[in-house]
């Protein structure tokens, strides 16, 4: 049967970590429909209907879908899933906002932050903060799933050609409401999909240091990311925070300064392909990760190394 | 008002989890267990409600063995007036949990359910989505702020971007993230205290709800470990390392 995913996305674009779900889907069967529910989001179904291998994008666009409340979007999902064998998202706040409720209505287990597809009925996840890995195989009518976008190749954005087909169905909630947003603004590459980050913890001091990592941001490309420490100590903003209760990536290079490495920390980023590590402490446990780590003052090493690049 | 509040007890945060050989499961005997961190986020949320003259009563609820009261005891400890152990074994799927902790509130009357926003055990992220869903409940899942006026909770929530706020009408479901509040110690005449509170057992069949499920474990096993790395002796090595042996910086 065919899979369906719920698309990632702001009704201006679709986020990158709907591709990566793509390939979780390609995985398990070749006939993927992608739904795209929101308001005045034509771009994103343009966008959704040229991913390579998505054969259908289903579309709903009314008001009533603006910010995809999860308890409208989850009925939306029920009253379309006896076409579907699978039902995925990606593993962001909103995936997991909706699909647990997509999964209840429909009477079954949902399986979240899946890293891998053994099979159509068997799938891999991490557990305890990532220090596990489980291996689970449901026998659910319908498997619900969200995927962890690192777990998986992104899907190409174009060479797709797939068909639409629009959703009359309106279902509003007159319990749900939206009231307001603040969205942390930012030029630099979204965290979750940048090849390289730079993250600072407590080490940092306050939040004006965390300029310092700025430089060598603009000369990598990287995105800045921050441990919980740094979060609660007010430092940056709570969506920069890497690990087992914020985000999870998977860079290229993630560049670890003045983070001791927490269990929790480790979480968000210990597969990343290389890991470096700048800390005074040499006992600091970010080391027993790190493929190369320096011992040195932040404050000394960090501007030092922006001259060097 | 009156506030349901669930607790977990899980393997504590500080321990360092090992896997079974035979990879059937995590190794829990003789490690230390403690209340999710969530969970003690919720309860120290209710309390401040109920501080506040919002909520009348706070309930605490748990579902597992009969060692899930030592934690339906901290949560009385910490504030609850009275708490419920749904006797089941540990280690329940999501949505069986949801439908007792679902049919629970139903039989209290609750006007808001608050649950952490998952556990660090199985870090599924689910029940309190699943728990609104049963009820067909508003849900506003991953709270940094909430405040209670006129019969509606406005709650700001953690999302990828930054901060949303969204208005749900009571009853509703709330699920807390780390940044809600700081949870409080319980003090030894507190602790005292709780062991007089009312704790209710009830079993599934109380309740009149099924729990099973359709997944199994095929079998956990330790994460892949990374190979040990280098230290380096200053900024020059670690970028010539970078640039030549890792190649990940051009």
């Amino acid at each position: 049967m065919s899979v369906l995913i719920i698309a990632e996305h702001d009704n201006k674009s679709l986020k990158p970590a709907t591709l990566n779900t793509v390939t979780a889907a390609t995985q398990i069967d070749a006939d993927v429909h992608v739904l795209v529910v929101g308001f005045e989001c034509q771009t994103v179904v343009e966008q959704a209907s040229q991913v390579a291998g998505v054969s259908k994008v289903l579309v709903a666009d009314n008001a009533a879908y603006e910010h995809q409340l999860a308890e409208n979007v989850s009925k939306l999902v029920v009253e379309i899933a006896g076409n579907y064998g699978h039902i995925l998202a990606p593993a962001t706040t909103t995936g997991k906002n909706t699909l647990p409720r997509v999964a209840a209505l429909l009477n079954v287990a949902q399986l979240s932050d899946v890293i891998k597809v053994e099979s159509a009925d068997t799938f891999v996840r991490p557990i305890y903060a990532g220090n596990a890995i489980a291996t689970v195989k449901t026998t659910d009518p319908v498997k619900v799933l969200t995927v962890r976008a690192t777990g998986f190749d992104a899907a190409a954005s174009t060479g797709g050609s797939a068909e639409r087909q629009v959703l009359s169905q309106v279902i509003a909630s007159d319990r749900s409401r939206f009231v307001k947003e603040q969205l942390a603004e930012s030029d630099r590459p979204e965290l979750t999909a940048a090849n390289v980050i730079i993250s600072g913890g407590r080490g940092m001091g306050n939040g004006d240091n965390f300029k310092l990592l700025e430089g060598i941001a603009d000369k990598l490309g990287a995105a800045i990311g921050a441990s919980r420490a740094a979060v609660d100590a007010g430092f940056v903003p709570n969506d920069l925070q890497v690990g087992q209760t914020g985000k999870t990536v998977a860079p290229d290079l993630y560049i670890a300064v003045g983070i001791s490495g927490a269990i929790q920390h480790l979480a968000g980023m210990k597969d990343s392909k290389v890991i470096v590590a700048i800390n005074k402490d040499e006992d600091a446990p970010i080391f027993q990760v790190a493929d190369y780590g320096l011992v040195a003052d932040l404050f000394d090493a960090v501007p030092e190394l922006e001259k060097s690049l | 008002m009156k506030i349901l509040v669930s607790v977990k007890r899980v393997i504590d945060y500080n321990v360092k989890v090992r896997v079974k050989s035979d990879q059937s499961a995590v190794d829990l005997t003789n490690v230390k267990m403690s209340m999710n961190p969530f969970c003690e986020i919720a309860v120290e949320e209710a309390i401040r409600l109920k501080e506040k003259g919002v909520a009348s009563e706070v309930v605490a609820v748990s579902v597992g063995s009969k060692s899930c009261q030592e934690t339906l005891r901290t949560a009385m400890a910490l504030g609850a007036d009275r708490a419920i152990q749904v006797e089941a074994e540990d280690g329940l799927d999501s949505l069986s949990v949801a439908k007792l902790i679902a049919k629970v509130a139903q039989e209290e009357a609750a006007d808001l359910v608050i649950m952490g926003k998952q556990a660090i055990d199985s870090d599924n992220n689910q029940t309190g989505q699943m728990v609104a869903a049963l009820l067909d409940y508003p849900q506003a899942t991953f709270a940094s702020e909430i405040v209670i006026e006129n019969g509606e909770a406005q709650v700001t929530r953690e999302i990828d971007g930054g901060l949303q706020t969204l208005a749900i009408t009571l009853p509703a479901v709330v699920t807390t993230d780390l940044r809600l509040n700081e949870p409080r110690f319980a003090s030894l005449p507190n602790i005292m205290k709780a062991k007089k509170k009312p704790l209710d057992v009830k079993t599934s069949a109380d309740l009149g709800v099924e729990v099973g499920s359709n997944v199994s474990i095929v079998s956990v096993t330790p994460p892949p470990q990374r190979a040990g790395g280098i230290k380096v002796g200053s900024v020059a090595e670690l970028v010539d390392k970078l640039k030549n042996e890792a190649k990940v910086v051009s």
